[in-house]
């Protein structure tokens, strides 16, 4: 039970990353980010390839993943921001999830295709359950520290301006602000996070293979965001933890059920998928704070 | 005598001056010709019918759009192809005729956002040098909390701003404009939507920016604000200068009449 609560807990920590990336993108600045999942498995596989195969140490795979990260984010946001309409981005990171994962697929001599690659712990001296703690540390060490760097950042003039530039882009603008460079800038900072998400998550899987980087998994990070409260950084990591309560406390569903009225799990996954839309859509709509939002949706 | 037809004289030292300025939406033309000249540190009124062109012709000087031909001149620079935030931060700022402020943020915060090089703004420093970051912000919000007080909105500088009259939101649009130092301001109807009582405050506020050294372009409809704060204006018509001078040379140009009662009829 111990075992499974650590996993869980790492597995929140880890959407709480991501959201924390969503929420400075969305949340501050107003930047609709669809394909997370994408930042996400160029992450893990960024991780995972050079530790794997060529033994770097994990260190280096992890910042091997935020700079690629950054560095896919930088051309899409270059080439979709400067076009002035929110909905290019959103179109373009959708895109990119889809393109990410059909690469993982296609490219088998890099990424060994839909066979998998296996991932190597990140303590290989230690046990497997040891390595599960260090994971739970290393992720609730990394939230403290994203979470101190963003909050002091959304109380600088830099978080200022990005909400400004939320709130109206023509006025800020109008008063010199390069609104197409901070928000790039941005772009690339949760890309970034977003893809050291990924590193870590890829160690706390254990197994990569293109199936993990689902469309869906971005919809779960905005259900986080929107449930805890956009522009909220306690807010999204908060909606975070309910997120993967919901996820995991769905497969306890069943057995509360009468026998013969318990759904099979095809049922129960398009189920919570039903749930998601619903939250999705009711949420902004009566709850358009969420918990400790900042703003209306 | 018939009043001859004015013609720009070409002149770079003033604060903004613009010739030849064509703009076309689809296949309808704009601005054809437009120009205009705004001397350092005066008042200057563009007024004209409804559908002149007037706030095309503010929208392309501010450089939110591209004009299709002519020249934009600002202090000897040419500022034709500039970006909007470029020229912003050159020291020309435009106000909007539909007040927009940042509608989350504090009153306050809106005036503090608009200052101009705040070390904060980048967020490698603002992570690193906190300290740097807070004292440039105590001198800005002491300079935003004076503006505040001279344009009348320190009782409400906590509100959200989306929580403001409407008369306020544009003074909180003046205020925040006036916290970039600009040596110019473009005004789109600074009355619009204000309510009666309030224009000869809004009247003597702007006088007293111009007695500071700041220019000011002004589209307007309220000649009673025109005739009050401008020492020269620009009539517009069909998307070209029909002629300029003082309020009431102007005033008194049939064209005028005629191009008012023509454009009503």
């Amino acid at each position: 039970m111990t075992a499974y609560l650590v996993s869980m807990l790492t597995e929140a920590g880890i959407y709480a990353l991501l959201a924390l990336s969503l929420n400075i993108q969305w949340g501050y600045t107003g930047l609709q980010n669809f394909g997370l999942v994408g930042f996400l498995a160029i992450g893990a596989y960024a991780y995972t390839l050079p530790v794997a195969l060529l033994g770097w140490p994990p260190i280096a795979g992890i910042l091997c993943a935020v700079v690629l990260g950054a560095a896919v984010a930088y051309p899409m946001g270059l080439a979709s921001i400067r076009l002035r309409v929110g909905f290019y981005l959103a179109i373009v990171t959708l895109g990119l999830g889809e393109v990410v994962r059909s690469v993982i697929v296609n490219e088998q001599w890099l990424t060994q295709g839909t066979r998998g690659i296996a991932v190597p712990m990140m303590l290989p001296e230690l046990s497997a359950r040891a390595n599960q703690y260090f994971m739970l540390v290393l992720v609730l060490c990394l939230i403290a520290l994203v979470f101190f760097l963003f909050e002091r950042l959304g109380k600088s003039p830099f978080g200022r301006t990005i909400e400004a530039i939320r709130d109206n882009e023509d006025a800020a603008r109008s008063l010199g602000k390069s609104v197409a460079g901070f928000k790039i800038r941005v772009f690339m900072i949760g890309a970034a996070l977003a893809a050291g998400a990924g590193a870590l998550d890829a160690v706390y899987v254990g197994y990569l293979v293109p199936d993990q980087f689902l469309p869906i998994i971005t919809f779960y990070i905005w259900m986080a965001v929107i449930i805890g409260g956009s522009g909220s950084n306690r807010g999204v990591v908060t909606g975070s933890l309910i997120l993967v309560f919901f996820l995991e406390g769905s497969r306890f569903l069943k057995d509360l059920l009468p026998m013969g009225y318990a759904p099979s799990d095809a049922q129960m996954a398009s189920l919570r998928l039903m749930a998601i839309g619903l939250a999705l859509t009711l949420v902004p709509i009566y709850w358009p704070r969420g918990l400790w939002g900042r703003k209306e949706f | 005598m018939a009043a001859a037809i004015s013609t720009p004289t070409y002149n770079p030292l003033s604060a903004l001056y613009a010739d030849g300025i064509d703009k076309s939406f689809g296949g309808s033309k704009v601005l054809d010709g437009a120009w205009i000249d705004v001397p350092e540190k005066k008042i200057v009124g563009l007024i004209g019918p409804n559908g002149a062109g007037k706030s095309t012709f503010l929208t392309v000087l501010s450089k939110f759009a591209e004009p299709d031909a002519g020249r934009i001149i600002s202090r000897v620079e040419d500022v034709t192809h500039l970006s909007p935030e470029a020229l912003a931060r050159a020291g020309v700022v435009r106000t909007f005729q539909v007040p927009r402020e940042f509608s989350e943020l504090s009153v306050l915060d809106n005036m503090i956002i608009a200052a101009k090089d705040q070390i904060g703004e980048s967020a490698w420093k603002a992570i690193v040098f906190p300290k740097r970051v807070a004292a440039q912000n105590r001198a800005i919000t002491g300079r935003a909390r004076e503006l505040l007080d001279f344009l009348g909105l320190s009782a409400v500088s906590a509100n959200a701003a989306k929580n403001l009259s409407g008369g306020q939101k544009k003074l909180l649009e003046l205020g925040r404009a006036l916290m970039t130092d600009p040596f110019l301001l473009l005004l789109d109807e600074p009355f619009a939507g204000v309510a009666p009582g309030l224009v000869d405050v809004l009247i003597e506020k702007l006088r007293q920016l111009n007695e500071r050294g700041i220019g000011l372009l002004i589209v307007e409809h309220n000649m009673e604000a025109i005739n009050a704060l401008c020492g020269h204006v620009y009539v517009m018509m069909r998307g070209a200068i029909l002629t300029d001078g003082s309020p009431k040379h102007v005033g008194s140009d049939p064209r005028v009449l005629e191009a008012y009662l023509g454009g009503a009829a």
